[in-house]
């Protein structure tokens, strides 16, 4: 090769970098309310991150349209694609970081866990709806964290409380069964197991674990080869992204009885459960929000948004499928922390310090659903300046071939253990991380 | 000596007392071995023509896969698609023949390494721009293929064959003899070996190495697609997928980069290998080992033999 | 004309083997280490900082180890992101136990540990060569990654079974955790790559270094003329996983703030390496060129359809990134396989003669 190309071509490399550093970041404008998303539409998770990135920016997109924002103020959402991966997740944060933004979803366990600390320090709330770290429920030591509606020990007692509940009721009804636990194998999977294993000496049962390597989510041959060995009389399933639909093909392989077979929330996808067939009816996952489009908030959507064609949806019918509706459901939490905060300080504009006390003080009553149209489409929920998920109710869904199915009535997980449990994590999460700054936020009423 | 039992009795004792498990297991890890050794066969095609280790192999996998659920969803026939889709691996393989290869020729191997590694980057973000990152189910059904399985009372229990399976053994052991015959004993197959043998041989005896690579490029590409076919119907067809690709690195390596046969056999070692590994000695560690397993199963071998078990003899002169 | 060597006579065997022997690249190195020590903290926003100049210093140093092993010694290495992490791992065990000692000792101590791994995992290395060797750096990748996941000591039992910095300082100053400055984070990490830059040239300019060289040209020539070839490999083994691991634990302490295992997953080997190859194997300029292109390149090209106003999804500008960093990687190796390293040097070597070519 000449070396005059050679020239030309390093020359041309080094005029794009410079261009690209001199321009200025995009400056926040006034007069609005600045929602980052941190979203994956790339990468291994895409397939669980783009339904709830379609959800998240639809429904906020949906006020726009159809309120004009919030309380007359419009929302500019930005979406930051992380690809599920920690080090674009911080450059999201740092690069978005210096507009004002009201709150943070970053809608990774890894990226949460980085952000928490950081939020901290820039006083800016991060909402990790049901996923991130669990002790930081706790709002005296995390002020400026969220995770409603519930955390991943709460589920892991409902889920267990639910097993009791098919054994006829009591708990003690778990003497001497056996329960398998299959889960991803990377903090968020493992998350669970204390509670587990403390649940397994207090009622008896015996946990079997059974974990599934990054890596090898499509090849879960030898986990499920391990579960037909032991043959477990239930099974947990703590699984995201394509490590779901490969384990419910599995377990129908093995012929394991798919009604014993219960998932987490994130194990709840259509996609999930789809790809296994015929042989994927009767999965179960737990559940925190309503699915389908027969919400008038879906409806709204669909008017607004969908037809207009604002929205990033592949196609129509998937919009109200779960996870989708999961991002409406953490939009609609974020919307109505901002109306809080408006009605608390009387801006219309608020800033994030605001919309962390609209979070402390949010409160979603049965009046509130089903102004908003959303009736049935999750629990009433509560946050306190202690509590910031909340511990609130879930119900089982099951898996019929078409669409999920609710087969169980809302249910509460077991606050009595798992609160405990949370306190003392928050604490030893605090130890470890001195200096840590003592609340100094008001709890504003 | 609690441990040396439960290491070196006790999953023999299981092995006995449950043998129909036992042979369930050595089925699994045949059959995954079968699905790993097509991924290999991708990879050992190319490096011998080419001389080079293809790291697309994997993404070729996915994007082969994607663009035949694509071609169906449009309302392709599956079949049809199918075809369709061996055009657009042969339009692939002369696109990296012209824009990679070609230009890139008589470089040294990590060089081209590092452009399939860009191939790898430019097929991921052309792939997820035309058919978006959403998973899609592969149309297993519509491809003729079997679904479904059957279960054998045998050995005082059971056996559960899952039809796939045995279609993926039956298909991989087809393509095999096939891409054997080919390279034995058809004229661009004895071309294939000359180039393989020596390049400047090949090329001043008349063989055109751009023919050949185009030739490699394109049945790699076939491979890919059987196997995104296979693996897609096993799980899902997502971008994810790729990451099987790692599988098969120590089974050629285990194999020897060049040698077809070798995939095979690397790919069943591997396979049942780690299987046995993960079911018996896996729980004395937690488990989920066959991450490095294979890579460790594969070092192992590496140690004694250290071109694979049937690679060529690597000769070093001053 | 600006660039002219002539008229620069050494009068000793010292000023001959200088690492800058012409006085115009001396200039030139001190006025980029004046770009880098004052104007940059002086201009540049948080975010530049944060985002582009610490993870590019820190991306350079973990280049560099891996160009030791790979471009000086010849061994191919894909376990460069398991490197980091026992060096991140060592930092946080070590920092955990002994939270009073200052932050930098640990942050250079931790290489030693990875160092020490990195000799473990290089002993098939007398053995087996070219990409069977990489296949065996492959292993030490997965078996560390499956560690970091299983042993819970080695991240403190926390629950969420990652490692979070918390607040440590050096010589007074707070450097690590949510509470450190951008500016003094970024100092330390220049300082410290700047300081081991310096090292790797005397090291590599040395009989170590030749040493290295001489086994990447010809392992079987150079142990006839008395190179061990094992003492060597192993030396670039460790050596290299002492910068990995220097690397890695700077990625986690001064840039990301906590990590879990799958930060140090096989993606960040394959990041190394691209720098490298861009950048120029057995180049030290070569790692810095590499882990720029590599680093800034997509945050720039993330940020070109929002300077222009165009309305493009986020998603879609990632596919885009990848299609074009796919493609530039390739365009690269065609128009230069030695990397930009050798790009530069050919642009010197006009500027030699510049404005008057013959």
């Amino acid at each position: 090769m000449t070396s005059t190309r050679t020239a030309l071509a390093g020359m041309a490399i080094a005029a794009v970098a410079f261009t690209g550093l001199a321009t200025p970041a995009a400056q926040a404008q006034d007069g609005e309310l600045f929602i980052p998303l941190l979203t994956y539409r790339t990468g291994p998770f895409a397939g669980s991150g783009i339904p709830i990135a379609n959800g998240m920016a639809d429904y906020l997109t949906m006020l726009n349209e159809r309120d004009g924002g919030i309380g007359g103020v419009k929302i500019r959402i930005e979406e930051c694609e992380t690809g599920y991966n920690t080090q674009k997740g911080v450059e999201c944060y740092e690069s978005t970081k210096a507009n004002d933004p009201l709150i943070y979803n970053p809608y990774s366990t890894g990226i949460t866990l980085q952000l928490i600390p950081k939020a901290s320090v820039d006083n800016i709330p991060v909402l990790s709806m049901a996923y991130g770290l669990s002790a930081a429920a706790d709002g005296n030591l995390f002020p400026w964290v969220f995770n409603p509606p519930d955390t991943y020990w709460d589920g892991a007692s409902a889920i267990i409380k639910y097993i009791a509940e098919q054994e006829g009721g009591d708990l003690s009804n778990l003497d001497g069964k056996k329960i398998g636990y299959i889960f991803l194998d990377a903090g968020y999977g493992r998350e669970p197991i204390p509670l587990l294993e403390q649940f397994a000496k207090d009622y008896g049962f015996t946990l079997t674990q059974y974990p599934v390597p990054a890596d090898q989510m499509q090849n879960q041959s030898s986990q499920w080869l391990n579960v037909r060995r032991d043959r477990p009389d239930y099974m947990i399933m703590w699984g995201w992204g394509a490590m779901n639909p490969t384990a419910v093909k599995e377990a129908a392989k093995i012929r394991y009885p798919m009604d014993k077979f219960i998932g987490v929330w994130w194990s709840g996808g259509e996609d999930d459960a789809r790809p296994a067939g015929d042989g994927g009816k009767g999965f179960k996952t737990l559940n925190f929000n309503g699915v389908g489009q027969d919400f008038p908030v879906i409806q709204d959507i669909l008017t607004h948004v969908v037809e207009p064609g604002k929205s990033q949806v592949s196609e129509t019918a998937r919009v109200g499928e779960n996870l989708y509706n999961r991002g409406v459901m953490n939009s609609f939490l974020m919307a109505e922390a901002i109306r809080t905060a408006q009605e608390m300080t009387g801006k219309k504009v608020i800033d994030a310090a605001d919309m962390r006390a609209g979070m402390e003080n949010l409160n979603i009553t049965e009046e509130r659903l089903k102004e908003a149209g959303m009736e049935g489409f999750m629990a009433p929920l509560k946050l306190t300046c202690a509590d910031h998920s909340g511990e609130n109710d879930v119900y089982v869904q099951q898996w019929n071939g078409e669409t999920w199915e609710k087969v169980s009535d809302w249910f509460s997980p077991m606050k009595d253990v798992v609160r405990p449990m949370l306190v003392k994590a928050a604490e030893e999460y605090v130890a470890s991380n001195q200096p840590w700054p003592e609340r100094s936020e008001p709890c504003a009423q | 000596m609690e441990t040396l039992y439960l290491v070196f009795i006790d999953p023999f004792v299981q092995m006995v007392t449950a043998p129909d498990f036992f042979l369930q297991v050595l089925w699994e890890g045949f059959v995954s071995g079968v699905l790993y050794a097509l991924i290999a066969l991708g990879f050992v095609l190319i490096f011998k023509a080419s001389g080079v280790l293809n790291f697309a192999q994997g993404i070729m996998v996915v994007f082969a896969a994607l663009s035949l659920v694509g071609l169906t969803a449009l309302g392709v026939p599956a079949l049809i698609s199918f075809v369709i889709c061996i055009g657009i691996m042969f339009v692939l393989a002369v696109g990296v023949e012209r824009m990679v290869l070609r230009p890139l020729v008589n470089q040294p191997d990590i060089i081209l390494f590092m452009a399939t590694i860009g191939l790898t980057y430019f097929l991921i973000g052309l792939g997820e721009l035309i058919f978006g990152g959403e998973p899609k189910t592969m149309v297993t059904e519509q491809l003729l293929l079997p679904t479904g399985s059957t279960a054998f009372d045998i050995l005082g229990g059971f056996l559960i064959l899952q039809h796939i399976d045995i279609a993926a053994a039956v298909i991989a052991i087809i393509m095999v003899a096939a891409l054997g015959f080919f390279f034995s004993k058809t004229r661009i197959g004895r071309a294939l070996r000359a180039v393989a043998d020596d390049h400047q041989a090949a090329l001043s005896v008349g063989i055109s190495l751009n023919q050949i690579w185009v030739i490699v490029w394109f049945a790699a590409g076939i491979v890919a697609l059987v196997t995104g076919v296979m693996w897609g119907a096993r799980s899902d067809v997502s971008f994810a997928l790729q990451i099987v690709a790692f599988k098969a690195l120590p089974v050629i390596i285990l194999g020897g980069l060049t040698s077809i046969p070798g995939a095979i056999v690397g790919g069943l070692v591997i396979g049942i290998g780690e299987k046995i590994g993960e079911i018996y000695w896996g729980p004395l560690v937690g488990g989920g080992i066959e991450g490095w397993l294979a890579y460790i199963i594969a070092l192992a071998f590496l140690l004694v033999r250290p071109q694979g078990l049937f690679g060529e003899r690597i000769i070093e002169r001053i | 004309m600006l660039y002219r060597e002539a008229g620069q006579y050494k009068t000793s065997y010292a000023a001959d083997m200088a690492v800058f022997p012409i006085r115009q690249d001396r200039i030139g190195i001190a006025v980029m280490l004046a770009v880098a020590f004052v104007a940059i903290p002086l201009v540049a926003s948080p975010f530049f900082l944060a985002s582009i100049m610490i993870p590019f210093l820190i991306f350079t140093l973990a280049t560099i180890g891996l160009n030791i092993l790979t471009g000086y010694c010849g061994q191919l290495s894909l376990g460069t992101g398991a490197f980091m992490g026992v060096g991140a791992y060592a930092c946080y065990k070590l920092t955990s136990i002994f939270p009073e000692t200052n932050i930098l000792v640990w942050i250079l101590a931790s290489g030693i540990f990875s160092a020490a791994i990195g000799v473990v995992f290089g002993l098939p290395s007398l053995r087996i060569k070219g990409f069977y060797l990489a296949v065996a750096t492959l292993a030490a990748q997965f078996f560390l990654e499956w560690a970091f996941i299983r042993i819970p000591w080695l991240y403190n039992y926390n629950a969420s079974g990652a490692i979070e910095v918390s607040t440590r300082t050096a010589f007074g100053v707070v450097l690590t955790g949510p509470t450190a400055g951008t500016v003094e984070r970024y100092f330390a990490v220049l300082a410290i790559v700047v300081l081991m830059t310096w090292v790797a040239s005397n090291l590599l300019r040395g009989w170590v270094g030749r040493s290295f060289m001489m086994i990447r040209d010809m392992d079987i020539a150079a142990e006839l003329i008395g190179v061990r070839p094992l003492r060597t490999k192993l030396l670039a083994f460790a050596v290299s996983s002492f910068y990995c691991g220097v690397a890695g634990a700077m990625m986690v302490f001064f840039w990301l703030g906590a990590a879990e295992p799958s930060a140090f997953s096989i993606n960040l080997s394959f990041q190394i390496l691209f720098m490298v190859i861009l950048g120029g194997l057995g180049s030290l300029i070569g790692s810095y060129m590499g882990a720029a292109f590599i680093w800034i390149l997509p945050v720039l090209i993330r940020m070109v359809p929002e300077a222009l106003g165009l309305p493009i999804e986020a998603a879609t500008v990632e596919h885009i990134n990848f299609v074009i960093i796919g493609a530039l990687i390739i365009f690269i190796l065609i128009v230069e396989p030695h990397g930009l390293a050798r790009m530069w040097q050919i642009i010197k070597q006009k500027l030699r003669v510049w404005p008057f070519p013959y």
